[in-house]
């Protein structure tokens, strides 16, 4: 019971006659050898799968992959030829039509590619046409549309009809409809594919952001690798049909299963993978307040540097003291605090790598990574190039040592 | 080339004449008796409506479905028909029009529904429908006076039959056209078929219907005029006259009643589809 989604040996023959292509499938015999013997198309081959109440579950592949027949075979808008699908432990692929209308309505949110917006109701209509077939009252589902709405960010659209919005703003409607009938898993099929890539871009960190908020299980189709590695805890790579792996970004970056993958991954941009946290190094030499600028000088002289962090007992980061400033309180018996500069970049643990380079490019002195005013590590102009070629491995082992 | 004689004339007036009549003449006359009632009572209504007051009511409809322009033909038209004394003639045609659409649309527009949803069912549907847009009018005629006698009756079965295949036709066009996409999004939020077909399915087909109901009422404005020829009354049977008596006064006379009348209901029911 602890898997939201379970999928066993999910198959789906398009054909007159599937159980032959199920027979042949038994044989062993491949996607191309069962449309020529019979002519049938295999859309998903056996997938097997679990999503955790929570997680964010990828399916990634390219067009004719089967990634879109997979997810509506999950919710049965296909009827599957084999296998199961079972929603909190409940099986879908048996169910009679009735259950498995109160399956979709109180767990299944779906959001589409082309965002199925029904273009003759309201923004307001629309959200609350998943309410309104299960005949809740107008005054509930209104409260309920009204929210989602909100949530959405296009409270004041209520009473536009869709065709007035653009398409960012209409797939927040195709969201936000989704959102409306509470439902603890969501859908989504190419949901940001059709937008252009800044309006996909803000989609994505606002659906993390949601995500965080209210906790859904979201599996999430998409043919964007980069969009699969962003969004899913977990991915799952399709080819012909089949599931050819699974797993973390991390873990598809690093070994991918076979060459398919590897060939897929290895174009992948590691800087939108990677984030801060995962190349900083630890700040080499740091000097407490109790040092003194004698001792800081002598840190500095130390490890070759002519600048240096400053914190306080409580690893709080001060600002940075340089060697001439350091000589200068020394000299004038003067306090730390007056000489210590801020003017130094930075940036929190989970900024991707993408984002600190140009910041790098610009700054005199290392990057900081802060979190609560702590001063976790620092990156350096080398730190975030062998990190873009060689991954974060050696890095992270260095932090965590 | 003559040894072989195909005897389909002899079959069909047997089965006419020896089964059809005989079993189920009692229903015919029936039917023949509803739509009899049907038709006079709508006629009678029309009749009764004081000619200002209809008048002023289409022109008014006129003006909001269409706009001026449409408003202005209808008072002009009205002026014509009463001014040429066809008046009543012109109200009988159009309820043996209203009637046969109505039947129109009650059926044709359900079986239009049941074949957009089940390719078999089109399958079968279809070379009905052309059959009965092909077939020259004229003979419908025939069957429709032996099943159901002279008069109103037999012209609103034969201009029903004629009118139907539109609304059934659009209807299946404007269904099969929703976007597939929308009507997944539908059953993913678990409507059930009815609810898939009435709060998404109609509503975006309406215009395309309504497109298909143009075409039906427009056939049947014209196969309303044909059907005189069995009796029929209204502008039609003028017509008739005129042709009969080679009276070309009268055949134009009842002639542009006609017109009048196509163009007034075509562009209210133009304008209908467009503003729902």
């Amino acid at each position: 019971m602890d898997n939201k989604i379970e999928v066993e040996q999910l198959t789906k023959i398009f054909g007159s006659k599937p159980e032959e292509g199920i027979q042949q499938l038994k044989e062993g015999k491949s996607k191309d050898e069962i449309l020529e013997n019979t002519g049938m198309t295999v859309g998903v081959k056996e997938a097997s799968f679990s999503v955790k109440p929570g997680e964010t579950f990828v399916i990634m592949g390219l067009s004719g992959s089967g990634k879109s027949t997979l997810i509506r075979l999950i919710n049965r808008l296909i009827d599957p030829t084999a296998g199961h699908v079972k929603i909190d432990g409940e099986d879908l692929t048996t169910m009679n039509t009735q259950t498995l209308l109160e399956t979709r309505r109180e767990k299944l949110g779906m959001v589409f590619q082309k965002f199925g917006l029904f273009p003759f109701r309201t923004i307001l209509k629309n959200v609350e046409y998943g309410l309104e077939i299960q005949g809740v009252d107008k005054e509930k589902r209104e409260k309920q549309a009204l929210k989602a709405i909100e949530d959405v960010g296009l409270k004041g659209y209520e009473q536009q009809l869709p065709k007035q919005l653009s398409g960012g703003m209409q797939q927040r409607v195709g969201l936000a409809r989704a959102l409306a009938n509470d439902t603890d898993i969501l859908l989504m099929d190419e949901a940001f594919s059709a937008l252009d890539p800044l309006i996909r871009q803000e989609m994505q960190d606002e659906l993390i952001e949601l995500q965080e908020k209210l906790n859904k299980t979201v599996l999430f189709i998409t043919h964007d690798l980069d969009e699969a590695l962003k969004l899913g805890d977990r991915i799952a790579i399709m080819k012909d049909g089949e599931i050819v792996q699974i797993g973390t970004a991390e873990e598809i970056l690093d070994n991918p299963a076979n060459d398919y993958v590897s060939s897929f991954v290895k174009d992948v941009d590691r800087s939108k993978v990677l984030e801060a946290e995962h190349v900083m190094k630890k700040p080499e030499v740091t000097s407490s307040f109790r040092d003194g600028p004698k001792m800081a000088v002598k840190k500095m002289e130390e490890a070759n540097m002519s600048s240096i962090f400053v914190t306080d007992k409580n690893k709080q980061l001060k600002g940075l003291l340089t060697i001439d400033d350091a000589i200068y309180i020394h000299k004038n018996n003067e306090s730390m605090e007056t000489v210590l500069k801020n003017d130094f970049p930075k940036t929190a643990p989970n900024t991707p790598l993408r984002d600190l380079i140009s910041i790098a490019s610009d700054a005199k002195y290392p990057i900081t990574v802060v979190k609560d005013g702590e001063l976790l590590g620092i990156i350096s102009r080398a730190s975030i190039l062998s990190g873009l070629v060689f991954g974060q491995q050696e890095h992270a082992e260095e932090v965590h040592a | 080339m003559s040894d072989f004689y195909f005897p389909l004339e002899e079959w069909t007036n047997s089965f006419v004449n020896d089964w059809l009549l005989p079993t189920m003449g009692d229903f015919f006359n029936q039917v023949s008796d509803i739509l009899g009632w049907f038709v006079d009572g709508v006629t009678d209504g029309l009749i009764s409506i004081p000619v200002f007051l209809l008048v002023a009511i289409v022109t008014a409809l006129a003006l909001w479905l269409s706009g001026r322009g449409l408003a202005i033909f209808t008072i002009i038209g009205s002026v014509y028909l009463v001014s040429v004394d066809l008046w009543p003639e012109a109200m009988q045609t159009m309820a043996i029009v209203i009637v046969a659409t109505l039947l129109s649309i009650i059926i044709g527009v359900p079986i239009g529904i049941l074949s957009s949803k089940s390719d078999t069912i089109y399958r079968i549907v279809r070379p009905i429908l052309d059959f009965m847009q092909t077939l020259p009018s004229f003979v419908y005629l025939i069957p429709a006076i032996l099943l159901f006698g002279l008069g109103g009756v037999p012209a609103v079965m034969s201009t029903f039959i004629f009118a139907t295949p539109p609304a059934v036709r659009m209807t299946n066009l404007g269904i099969r056209q929703v976007p597939e996409d929308i009507v997944e999004a539908s059953r993913a939020f678990g409507s059930t078929t009815w609810q898939l077909l009435f709060k998404v399915e109609l509503p975006m087909a309406l215009q395309t219907i309504m497109a298909g109901i143009n075409q039906t009422i427009m056939l049947a404005l014209s196969m309303a005029v044909i059907a005189s020829m069995i009796g029929a009354p209204g502008l039609g049977s003028v017509v008739l006259s005129g042709i009969s008596n080679v009276n070309v006064g009268l055949g134009l006379t009842g002639g542009l009643g006609i017109v009048v009348l196509a163009i007034i209901v075509d562009r209210l029911t133009q304008g209908l589809g467009e503003k729902l």
